[in-house]
This record gives structure tokens, sequence and C-alpha cells, in this order.
């Protein structure tokens, strides 16, 4: 075990699955020699060479384009989309190409991409470089969408991610690449190296695409989050002094749905928060599917807490972002329903 | 002409429907006259070839110049019978589609040499990146016509499992990629292909195709950035068959330079041919096969032909063409061209020709009697339905097989006639 933090145990992942398979190729705007805007792929191209680690136009729609038929063509592309707001050039490829091929050719074709982009705020970014657009992409049927909230996940998760042969779009938080946050900008950055979840194997392992994680067990109220809001909602829950179960979904789609219907099953209150907007956002395939299989067990409305139906305003960025004080009054409202 | 002020120009086809048909816009060169450069010649030094147009055959049906192939008489007869029989296909298809017996057809008519030519100059284990207007190369590449019509007919034998529109076929095993309904998507995947090739120190090239309008489109340019910065063995194709469903080629932009210029910027050669003459596509289309293979990058090659029939079954072109367009069109029919090229050299006559077209609608008809077996629109056997949930993901997960079953039981049966 070595501790890393997010950027490191996706490094890592990399690093593990390009030495692993000779097929695994990356591509991305200044990925190669460089090593990435945030450094994920950083000392990859001096290691596995310029045609493994390939720096790329300027051309969304075109890394992904070509990544595809990569893919087509027997190799593994991780294609790194620098910021997730950045990704709508290439939504048509995702949505009619990558999603569809397979389907549409009866499995004769498919395209194992794995699409590795940087989301959310919480860094000053304004409304180009904050974005978390999963809800957009978990619409979209025969993609599969991660979003890891901790190093350990991450090694993990994109690990299965690029030995899966589906495509995956792999969201990674920018606001914890370095340290878990829990929504106050006020106090100092934490790192991850105390945290349990920042001691990473070096080697391969998988964390299983399509499961859940109980993260903190609970019997009065069920939060289910992912991203960086499962950080957001244990110091929430700590505030509050709730006996509060947090699930981190990790998957977005496929769903691992009975995890979560289970808790609220259990506890008989739902808060559902991401930082994304809120209307029509992932919350409410949550809300509806929670409300289906938990309606007589419900004991209060579910909630839920995201970020507000605007763009991503620069100069308010906290005022934006659903942090722990709209986390603790969610929670508080919420127990006081009888 | 400057005028004083800024007016929005609005391109406009040289006709409509009720006038005179006028080609003059239409830069021609003669037979032979256009320089065949050796493949390792700089882009810079070839442009030349993107603003003529490379003809092979004369008007006296002779093969002239330096692009005439060194092709026997026999291959081109065979040629012939692919071409032929592409245009057989098509128009039972059409007919078929009229009478209500499949949802929609897209027929290749004044087309035909550009799949066919240049299904012959690609090797068995170059990649194609087709456009829905390339049923020729399925053919030529193997597919049965009865598994084509079988898919036409989303049937139980239709290769996609009644998921795709007709004429969207696919197989990896004749190195033929799936349609798309989407326009231009293929152009970067053929890049990302070919790309994949030089990775991996293959000599396979990719080759796609995409007609003059959709060159338009975003993935179009994409595509060729890509292609010209890593060198991708690559030849891409833009078929330039005067018309987009209503709108003519000038609206994609084809007023002022030839669609073969759009890869100078970057440096990729262009190739403008005779999209009607069978020896110049299959000569331009191995020079350029040959310079992607050793190590020269991709080359673009617009073919100029003239899309002799509708857009598609759902289209009327007399709405917006004149109706005997495509008897002025100065590049006449790729299909009589070779027959009489043939002629000219002793090795066909109108009577086989005739025999030939006797023989392959006979086989197209035997095929439509077959792939009638496996199913039609009203007729069984007919797919199971509960299919439409698999390969959503490589294996289905719990969700999918959820709603499987939920469909199962609205639908009460497991599709009538199904074979499970």
């Amino acid at each position: 075990m070595t501790q890393m933090n997010m950027i490191e145990a996706i490094r890592s992942a990399l690093d593990v699955m390009m030495d692993k398979d000779p097929n695994v190729v990356l591509m991305g705007e200044d990925i190669g020699y460089f090593g990435g805007v945030f450094r994920c792929t950083d000392g990859l191209q001096r290691k596995y060479g310029e045609h493994r680690v390939i720096d790329a136009p300027i051309s969304e729609g075109g890394i992904i384009g070509t990544a595809i038929g990569m893919g087509v063509n027997g190799l593994r592309p991780v294609p790194e989309i620098q910021f997730a707001d950045y990704i709508y050039p290439g939504f048509d490829q995702i949505v009619s190409e990558l999603a569809r091929l397979r389907y549409r050719s009866c499995g004769e074709f498919f395209s194992p991409v794995t699409i590795r982009t940087p989301c959310g705020g919480g860094i000053r970014g304004g409304q180009t470089h904050s974005q978390s657009p999963e809800a957009i992409f978990a619409h979209v049927s025969g993609i599969r969408i991660v979003m890891p909230s901790n190093p350990y996940d991450a090694k993990g998760l994109l690990i299965s991610s690029i030995e899966s042969d589906d495509p995956v779009v792999f969201f990674e938080p920018k606001r914890i690449y370095n340290g878990p946050f829990d929504g106050d900008p006020e106090k100092p950055a934490v790192s991850w190296a105390s945290h349990p979840k920042g001691e990473v194997p070096e080697g391969h392992y998988t964390v299983p695409l399509g499961e859940a994680e109980i993260v903190r067990q609970g019997s009065e109220l069920t939060i289910i989050t992912y991203g960086t809001l499962v950080h957001v909602a244990i110091a929430a829950v700590e505030e509050v002094g709730v006996d509060a179960e947090i699930i981190d979904i990790r998957s977005i789609a496929p769903l691992d749905i009975d995890t979560l219907t289970e808790s609220v099953n259990k506890t008989g209150r739902c808060v559902i928060a991401h930082e994304a907007t809120r209307f029509a956002g992932f919350g409410a395939e949550i809300a509806a599917r929670v409300q289906k299989d938990c309606f007589y067990n419900l004991e209060a409305p579910i909630s839920r807490i995201a970020g507000w139906d605007t763009p991503y305003p620069h100069a308010f960025e906290w005022q934006y972002f659903p942090g722990k004080k709209r986390l603790v009054a969610g929670i508080r409202n919420m127990m006081e329903v009888e | 002409m400057i005028d004083k002020k800024s007016r929005l120009y609005i391109p406009r086809p040289t006709a409509r429907p009720g006038e005179t048909p006028d080609f003059g816009y239409l830069d021609l060169s003669p037979a032979g006259s256009v320089d065949k450069p050796s493949i390792d010649s700089r882009t810079r030094d070839i442009e030349y070839m993107s603003s003529g147009l490379i003809r092979v055959l004369d008007d006296d049906h002779q093969a002239v110049g330096p692009w005439a192939p060194d092709l026997d008489p026999g291959k081109m007869q065979i040629a012939l019978r692919w071409m032929v029989l592409n245009r057989i296909f098509d128009k039972r298809m059409w007919q078929i589609q009229r009478q209500g017996r499949i949802s929609f057809y897209m027929e290749a008519l004044g087309e035909e040499a550009v799949s066919i030519a240049q299904g012959m100059a690609l090797r068995p284990g170059d990649m194609c990146f087709p456009s829905y207007r390339n049923q020729g190369l399925y053919m030529y590449r193997g597919m049965k016509l009865v598994d084509m019509m079988c898919q036409c007919l989303s049937n139980t034998r239709d290769m996609c499992k009644g998921r795709q529109l007709p004429i969207m076929y696919h197989s990896a095993e004749a190195n033929m990629f799936s349609i798309s309904g989407n326009l231009g998507t293929q152009y970067p995947h053929a890049v990302g292909w070919a790309m994949a090739s030089a990775i991996k120190g293959e000599d396979h090239i990719a080759a796609s195709w995409v007609g003059d309008g959709s060159t338009a489109e975003a993935d179009f340019h994409n595509a060729i950035t890509f292609a010209a910065v890593y060198h991708a063995p690559v030849i891409l194709n833009i078929v330039n068959n005067q018309w987009a469903i209503s709108t003519f080629q000038g609206t994609a932009g084809g007023e002022r330079r030839p669609f073969a210029a759009r890869g100078l910027g970057l440096g990729i050669p262009g190739i403008r041919v005779d999209g009607n003459d069978f020896l110049a596509i299959y000569s331009t289309t191995l020079w350029a096969a040959d310079r992607a293979r050793r190590g020269g990058g991709p080359t673009m090659i617009e073919l100029v032909t003239y899309r002799g029939g509708a857009h598609s079954t759902s289209d009327d072109p007399t709405k917006y063409r004149p109706k005997d367009e495509w008897k002025s069109f100065p590049l006449g029919d790729p299909v009589e061209r070779l027959k009489q090229h043939l002629i000219a050299l002793g090795h066909w006559s109108d009577e086989k020709h005739e025999e030939l077209e006797a023989q392959l609608t006979a086989e197209v008809l035997a095929a439509w009697k077959e792939a009638q077996k496996y199913g039609t629109m009203t007729e069984g056997p007919f797919l199971d339905p509960s299919t439409m949930f698999d390969d959503v993901f490589a294996e289905t997960p719990r969700h999918l097989e959820s709603q499987r079953r939920r469909m199962m039981e609205v639908e009460g049966v497991n599709g009538e006639g199904s074979e499970s």
C-alpha cells in the first residue's frame, strides 16, 4: 500500500494497464510530453512512447471519433477530455456512435473506449471549467457512467473501466484530486495522506462497475450521493449528529438501485445530493425509483440538494455549490418531518 | 464582383424544375490530360490533381493517358457484372419498397462505379467505413444478396436483428463497418482505425466515403485534421453527386474550389476524378492506397458523379431539380461507359450485356424469394422482440433484464412464431 492522491491513483491505474496490455493507448490535449494539465498522465509518454501516449489537436470531436476507430481496430483507447465542459463537441460521437455501435451491429463491432474527464466546480473555474454533465450522459443507453470519490476507488474503477468491453465516460471530480473536500472553502485544504481511501495498492486491482458503496452505516436517514459531495455529506452528518447512512453510488449508469432502495426501506428518509443542477438532474431518476420501491416505508418526502439551475457563476461559486450549509439545512428539515 | 455593401450570398443551383439543365459550372479536363505523379510527391507539387479532372475513358471509349490502369478485360467484365448487379438489385428493392414490402430504400443509381472500382482497388484486409450509398462495396466484398434483403426486411435472418433502418448493413468478416444514420460520423472512425493500424505496424489501410453535403459536418474536418497530423494511412473519399437531398453542392461550399482541395491546407493531396469512369477511379484509388501503405499518409479523392435517382424512397427530386437533369450530365452513365469500353476492346457485346442483365435479374429474384422465407413485414416468421435488450452492453445488466421480462409480460407472447 502507498499513499496516493487521486491524480496519482489515476496515473497508477493507467500505468498498470499500459504495462499489462499493449493495446491500451492514451490520447488527449496536453497529455503527452507535458503530462496533462492536472498531471494525470505525467511521465507516461516517457515510459511508453509517443505512439501510446499521444498529444492530440484541440478537437474533442476528433479525439473521441478517432478513439472509436482505434477501438474498432483492436486498441483499448483511453482518451482524456481536458475538462468535462469541453466534451460537447464530441457528444454526437459518444451518443450516436460509441454508445450504439455494439447494438446496431449486434455485437460484430464495438469500441472499448474509456473517456476520462475532470468535472465539477470548486476550483474557481467559472461556467466553462466547473460543470457536472453526468446526467446528460446517463440518459444515453449503451454507455457506462462512473464517478469516483476517492483515490482507492478512482484506481480500481478506472482499471475496471479500461478492462470493460463497454464504453465508459469516467468523470473525475477535480475538486478532490488533491484531498477530500467537506464543502467549506474557508477551511485549510486537507490532503489524502491521512485518509484511509488514500491508501492505494501499487499493482492491479479492480473496484467493480455498477456497485454502490455504503460509506457510512446508519439508521435514521439515507443520503445518496457521489463525487465531491460524498465528503460534504460526511461532514454535514457529523455536524447535525444524525445517524445517517451515506451511499456513494460510484457507478451512475448502470445504477446499483438495490443498494439504494434497501437502505431507504430501512431508514425511511432519503436525501439525494449532487453538484450538478437539479432540474432533470440524476437525482430525479433516483428519486423516482426510490419513491416507487420504498413508498410504504417513506416517512418524509424525498429531498434533492443540488446546484442551482443556473450556469456555474465564477464569482458566486460557493453560493452555487451545494456545500455543507445546504446539506445541514436539508438534513435538519427532513428530520423535522414527523 | 465586389458590391458597395455586404449582402448575404445565397448559393443557387443552375437549374430548377422546368428549367434547362446546365452543368457549365463543372470544370472538365480531356481524358488523359492530367499527369500522374509518383506516390512520394509532395502535396504542394501535385495540387493540380485537385483542380483538374482525372479521366481515362475518352469519347471514343478508349482508355488513354498516364492513369490508364493495367487491367485485363476479364477483370473489367467482372467489374461490369458487379455494377450491373448493384443497379438491378437497387431497382428491384426500390420496387419492393413501393409495393410497401420494405419501409425504406436508397439506391446508388449513377454512382455504381465508385463502390465497385474502389472495392477492387483495395485489399481485403483494408477496412471500409462506407456511407449509405456504398451497397456495391458490401456486394463486392461478398455479402450475399439474400442477407442484404433480409436486413431490409428486418426479418429473422436480419444481421441487425431489426434494430436498423434498411440498407444499414455491416460485416466484420468482410471488413465493412456498420452504417450509421448520422452523416459523416464514420470519417473520424476510419482515421482512428488507420492510426491504430500504423501504431500496430500493420500495412492495412482504411477508406471512408462521405457525400459532398456531409463535408460540412464537423466530423469531416476533425477527421482530416487528425489524418493529416498523424499521416494516417487512409483514403478520404468525397462522392460529389451534386445533390444533398434538395441542396446542390454549392450549399456545402463547392462553388469556388473543388471538394478535392479541402485537405490541401493541411497538406493532404487531393485528387479530383471522374466518378463515372471506372478506370480512372480504380487507378487513382490504387495510387492513394499505395501511397498510404508506404507511409505517405492520407489522400483525399473527390469522385465527381451525379445522383441519378432520388435521395431515398422518401424523397421526390422533381420538386427541386429538372426531371431529366441526369441526361445532360457531361460524365454520362458509369455502367454504359465501361460497357462501351469493353465493346470497343472487342471483349463485350450488347447481346452479352442483355444476357448478363437477364441472369442477374434472375439472381436477384431468386434471392428475394429466398429472403421472404425468413419473414416479411406482414408474414412470419418474426424476430423475437425480447432480443431488443441484447447488445446494449457486453453483458445485459439487471435493469435491462427486468425491462425485458416486463416487456414480455405486457406483450403476452415471446414474439409470435419466434424461434425461442
